[in-house]
């Protein structure tokens, strides 16, 4: 685990709204090793967005260097970093965002629509991931048919059917009932642990820090310290 | 109950600007129909108005039996004499009957627009005709120059000609059979005699070869002028002729042309008014997508279902209005008076203006508002049936 | 699961919406189909005529008639093969329908257009007998006309030497074209010139055209300016113009009705721009954080550029196709409604004009929409911003 699977070196990010220029992230340097399980937490606008952003490779940082999985991503042309996502990155949010008008199973095989599987490979990989979150019998529903709890859950086989080294996770239970989200969480611990997954999500909530291994604090764009979970 | 709907139509409409590209789609969708049907209308009702303008009720057009048109009719010179001595026929200021011996011929003109002068022309009537031919038609003026001198190769030129056609000012020369005829004068009647030129009728006989005429033209003497000829031609058993009273002949030209324009407004105006309709039913069912939440919450403030319902509608009607009244002044800015030539009945062209009528603005304004509570009722339907509930929960 | 499933899933998310709007489309293009094939008829079906053919008629109009005389001094000019000549009847059928009936010399008029097929006999017993006709395939079907048939057709300009304008015809012979071209172009009937040159009471050793058969296309230019020399400044001065020329001028006639029909072309396709553009950037608008979803999930910008491009096709085409189908078929019973007379079958070529149509539509309304969820900034749809 010593080897980094996350560099994030003096990173700066300013945004502009407008004539205003907000700097969100002030020269923070993180590190997350391969197979960690980091989680973010802070006030409302500290920055732990916009640094999850910079790491899923959403965004890109206004000075510093950002490197994933051996890749420098901070300043990857747009084209090559969505190609770069498609293969190593896993995405999580909060709303889930699946696409309403496809089935589970249609979502969970959307990112395989950019790999060079033949249709039946597609579908078989959709189907293992939707296994892997325990939803294989709801395959067939659409989004509005399914709970949050089951939405949340195609969205992570969506996040792992192209197999990322790392997930990122924005919120993942902010919209969910405390037993559902510790049901997620306890999902994305299995992922964590046995199938070796990086993951790094963004929380407000305390409880689902604790699932992780470690949690790091984030107030006005630094980093605070660092507690072992 | 109205000051539900008032107050609840006030909302919407203020809202518009809001939302002004889907409130658009139905102003531009029925402004183009409007526009189109509008404009077609007014061009069968120009070329209709041209050529029932050009008859008389006391005059009669005699032409050989089973012609149908001028153009095929042929009357020997026996014939016209015969012709222009029968009974019913009123007696002229100078004591012989009033009756022209009238020749058409067909001449090629290059129009003025044609993008390739010189090849092909398109044909115009040239009327050789009688001193009384202008007698029997007291509304043609010579509006320049003179008129044509008997026996001389001249020509005058309906007033229709000289805006559409090449060549036909004053002074200038048509060709025809390998000689040229000069133009001296330009005359206007207001009917469709502006789209022909006309002649001395024994220098187009001589020119064409030949020695009778199409058609004679008489006056009508009396209230039974018309039986009484017809009588009297129906005896003489040296003649075929049938005869028609001068201004059926012309409305009988305009059955076609109106029929043709007729179904091609209907079909366009139905066709291109179910797609506008159509628009119009989209654009609304998104306008109250949009206010779900603002109807959920008037209704939950106790607002009635039928107020909402009527105020959708209203909306959908008052935008079809604008679109409608745009659409006809579109047409009116671009096609009133408007000066066109298409081909009647005798194969040559008819010069006539669109004319942009209230009673054709007003026929499009109903379809407008046809179209708009086509397209408003099935929304206003479900914006009265909108569950509060969901209504309030939507984004 | 496909990316063309995956357009059309979202093509039908709001399927009210999509259904009017395809409806609208729909309609647009029956009635572009419907106005092009008008459109057509008036302006480019002389196209499937060559230039191995001229025209000669009167120069003040073909209204004039021309002396029969003329036929060797025509034969004489260079270039010149065949010489046929073709007289208008003013055939009407029955009570007061018009039929084109062309009063020819059966042998030169068969030399000029082999286009035309009927058996040798056939042709032979036309020459041979006085009071033959010929009818063209179309025609013969409409009226139910059998070969050994007396046909009678009145002429509503020339009667006969009794003064009577009925007049009737033994069919001896139905033509037919070689080709599709040429079978659309058999609705008229053809009577022996020798016989109504005689019989009737007004004309003499006329006729209203002459068709000059050329060796060769090349010549076409010399023969018209050596024809039209020969007889400038006399009286009967002609005018010689290649067979497609002469179609053209016929449409002439009709004057400005085909400017009328471009305007309203331009009024429905203006107006359809604007409903359909409206529904796209309705439906990118809505589906902004699922284009960023998209976007995150590794698809790049020009990828989703072209889903909302192919969306707008989808529509453009799905609808399209729907119209020109329809056109086709509403074009086919008017024409077998009016029996072949306005003959309106959408051809290959208002077809191909369609389709042009429709990728350049699509084009024009998923173009902006496009850009903007190609432009679409990732962090930003996220935010709601």
């Amino acid at each position: 685990m010593s080897e980094s699977m996350v560099q994030v070196t003096n990173v700066t990010k300013i945004y502009e709204r407008g004539t205003q220029q907000v700097e969100v992230l002030h020269g923070l340097t993180l590190q997350i090793p391969r197979g960690d399980f980091v989680a973010l937490m802070g006030p409302s606008g500290s920055g732990k967005t916009t640094l999850l952003n910079l790491i899923g490779g959403l965004d890109q940082p206004t000075s510093g260097e950002v490197w994933v999985g051996g890749s420098r991503i901070d300043r990857m042309p747009s084209g090559q970093l969505a190609a770069w996502r498609a293969r190593n990155v896993g995405f999580v949010f909060q709303f889930y965002n699946l696409i309403p008008v496809l089935t589970a199973e249609g979502n969970v095989e959307l990112p395989l629509l950019l790999t060079k599987l033949s249709a039946a490979q597609r579908r078989k990989n959709a189907a293992v991931a939707l296994q892997v979150v325990g939803l294989a019998d709801r395959a067939g529903h659409k989004p509005s048919e399914l709970s949050g709890g089951q939405e949340q859950r195609v969205a992570i086989a969506r996040a792992l059917v192209s197999d990322p080294q790392i997930l990122v996770c924005d919120e993942p239970t902010g919209d969910l009932d405390r037993k559902t989200a510790d049901d997620i969480l306890g999902l994305l611990q299995v992922l964590n642990r046995d199938h070796g997954k990086t993951i790094v999500m963004v929380t407000h909530d305390p409880k689902a820090a604790e699932f992780a291994r470690r949690t790091l604090h984030l107030e006005k764009g630094q980093l605070l310290e660092q507690s072992a979970a | 109950m109205l000051r539900q709907i008032l107050a609840v139509t006030g909302i919407n409409i203020r809202a518009i600007p809001q939302r002004w590209t889907s409130s658009l789609v139905i102003v531009i969708g029925l402004a183009g129909v409007v526009a189109v049907f509008t404009a077609l209308l007014a061009m069968a009702g120009g070329f209709e108005n041209t050529l029932r303008a050009t008859g008389r009720n006391d005059a009669a057009i005699v032409m050989r039996g089973g012609s149908d048109a001028e153009l095929n009719s042929v009357l020997d010179r026996a014939s016209d004499d015969l012709i222009e001595q029968a009974a019913g026929i009123r007696t002229g200021t100078d004591g012989r009957p009033e009756a022209s011996a009238e020749m058409m011929i067909i001449a090629e003109l290059m129009r003025k627009d044609d993008a390739r002068p010189g090849v092909s022309g398109a044909n115009v009537t040239v009327r050789g005709v009688e001193p009384a031919g202008f007698a029997l038609r007291p509304q043609l003026k010579i509006v320049a120059g003179r008129t044509f001198t008997p026996g001389l190769r001249e020509l005058i030129v309906g007033s229709g000609l000289v805006r559409q056609f090449q060549g036909t000012g004053v002074g200038q020369t048509v060709r025809m059979r390998g000689t040229d005829w000069t133009i001296v004068g330009i005359f206007a009647a207001g009917d469709s005699h502006d789209s022909e030129m006309w002649t001395d009728i024994n220098v187009a006989r001589t020119t064409f070869n030949r020695t009778g005429s199409s058609s004679v033209l008489v006056a009508l003497e009396g209230p039974d002028g018309l039986d009484r000829l017809k009588a009297s031609l129906a005896g003489d058993p040296r003649l075929t002729v049938d005869v028609v009273r001068e201004r059926d002949y012309f409305i009988g030209q305009t059955r076609q042309f109106r029929q043709n324009i007729g179904v091609l407004a209907g079909v366009v105006t139905i066709i291109m008014g179910l797609g506008a309709a159509f628009a119009a039913l989209n654009s609304m069912y998104a306008a109250v997508a949009a206010r779900g939440k603002e109807i959920a919450t008037l209704r939950a403030l106790g607002f009635g279902g039928a107020p909402v319902a009527v105020s959708v509608l209203i909306e959908s009607l008052l935008l079809a209005l604008i679109g409608g009244v745009l659409g006809a002044l579109v047409a009116y800015l671009l096609f009133n008076d408007l000066t066109v030539s298409t081909m009647g009945q005798s194969f040559t062209q008819v010069v006539f203006d669109f004319k942009v009528t209230p009673q054709l603005v007003q026929r499009g304004l109903v379809i407008a508002v046809v179209i708009g509570m086509v397209g408003g009722l099935l929304p206003a339907v479900r914006a009265a049936r909108l569950p509060v509930t969901t209504g309030l929960r939507e984004l | 699961m496909t990316k063309t499933g995956f357009v059309i899933a979202n093509l039908f998310r709001k399927r009210t919406r999509t259904i009017l709007t395809l409806l609208s489309v729909t309609m647009a293009f029956l009635l572009f189909g419907l106005l092009q094939s008008v459109n057509y008829l008036f302006s480019a079906g002389a196209d499937a005529l060559g230039a191995t053919r001229l025209m000669t008629q009167a120069r003040v109009s073909f209204t004039q008639s021309l002396p029969l005389s003329m036929v060797p001094k025509l034969e004489s000019v260079p270039g010149v093969a065949r010489v046929a000549y073709s007289q208008w009847f003013g055939g009407i059928w029955q009570d007061n329908t018009p039929v084109f009936v062309f009063s020819v010399d059966p042998a030169r008029y068969h030399d000029v257009y082999p286009e035309y097929v009927m058996p040798e006999a056939q042709w032979r017993e036309f020459a041979r007998t006085r009071t033959a006709m010929v009818a063209g395939r179309q025609i013969a079907d409409k009226y139910g006309w059998k070969v050994g048939q007396h046909i009678p057709i009145s002429s509503n300009i020339y009667p006969q030497k009794n003064g009577s304008k009925a007049w009737a015809f033994d069919l001896v012979g139905i033509f037919d074209g070689k080709d599709e071209d040429w079978k659309k172009r058999t609705n008229q009937v053809l009577i022996n010139h020798d016989y109504f040159d005689e019989a009737n009471q007004f004309v003499k050793g006329r006729t209203n055209f002459y068709i000059l058969r050329l060796t060769d296309a090349d010549k076409a230019q010399s023969v018209i300016r050596t024809v039209d020399a020969m007889f400038e400044n006399s009286l009967d001065e002609t005018k010689t113009q290649t067979e497609k020329e002469f179609n053209l001028s016929f449409v002439k006639q009709l004057g400005d009705i085909g400017l009328i029909v471009r305007w309203i072309l331009f009024a429905v396709f203006f107006t359809l721009l604007l409903v359909v553009g409206n529904t796209m950037a309705q439906s990118v608008r809505e589906r902004i954080p699922e284009l960023a979803v998209l976007k995150t999930l590794g698809f790049s910008d020009g990828a989703v550029l072209g889903f909302v491009i192919a969306e707008a096709f989808a529509l453009c085409a799905l609808g399209g196709l729907v119209g020109l189908v329809l056109a086709s078929l509403a074009g086919a019973a008017l024409e077998k409604g009016t029996g072949g007379q306005f003959a309106l079958h959408l051809s290959g070529w208002v077809w191909l004009l369609g389709l042009i149509t429709i990728v350049l539509m699509s084009l024009a309304v998923g173009l902006l929409p496009g850009l903007r969820a190609q432009r679409l900034r990732i962090v930003d749809a996220l935010a709601g911003r």
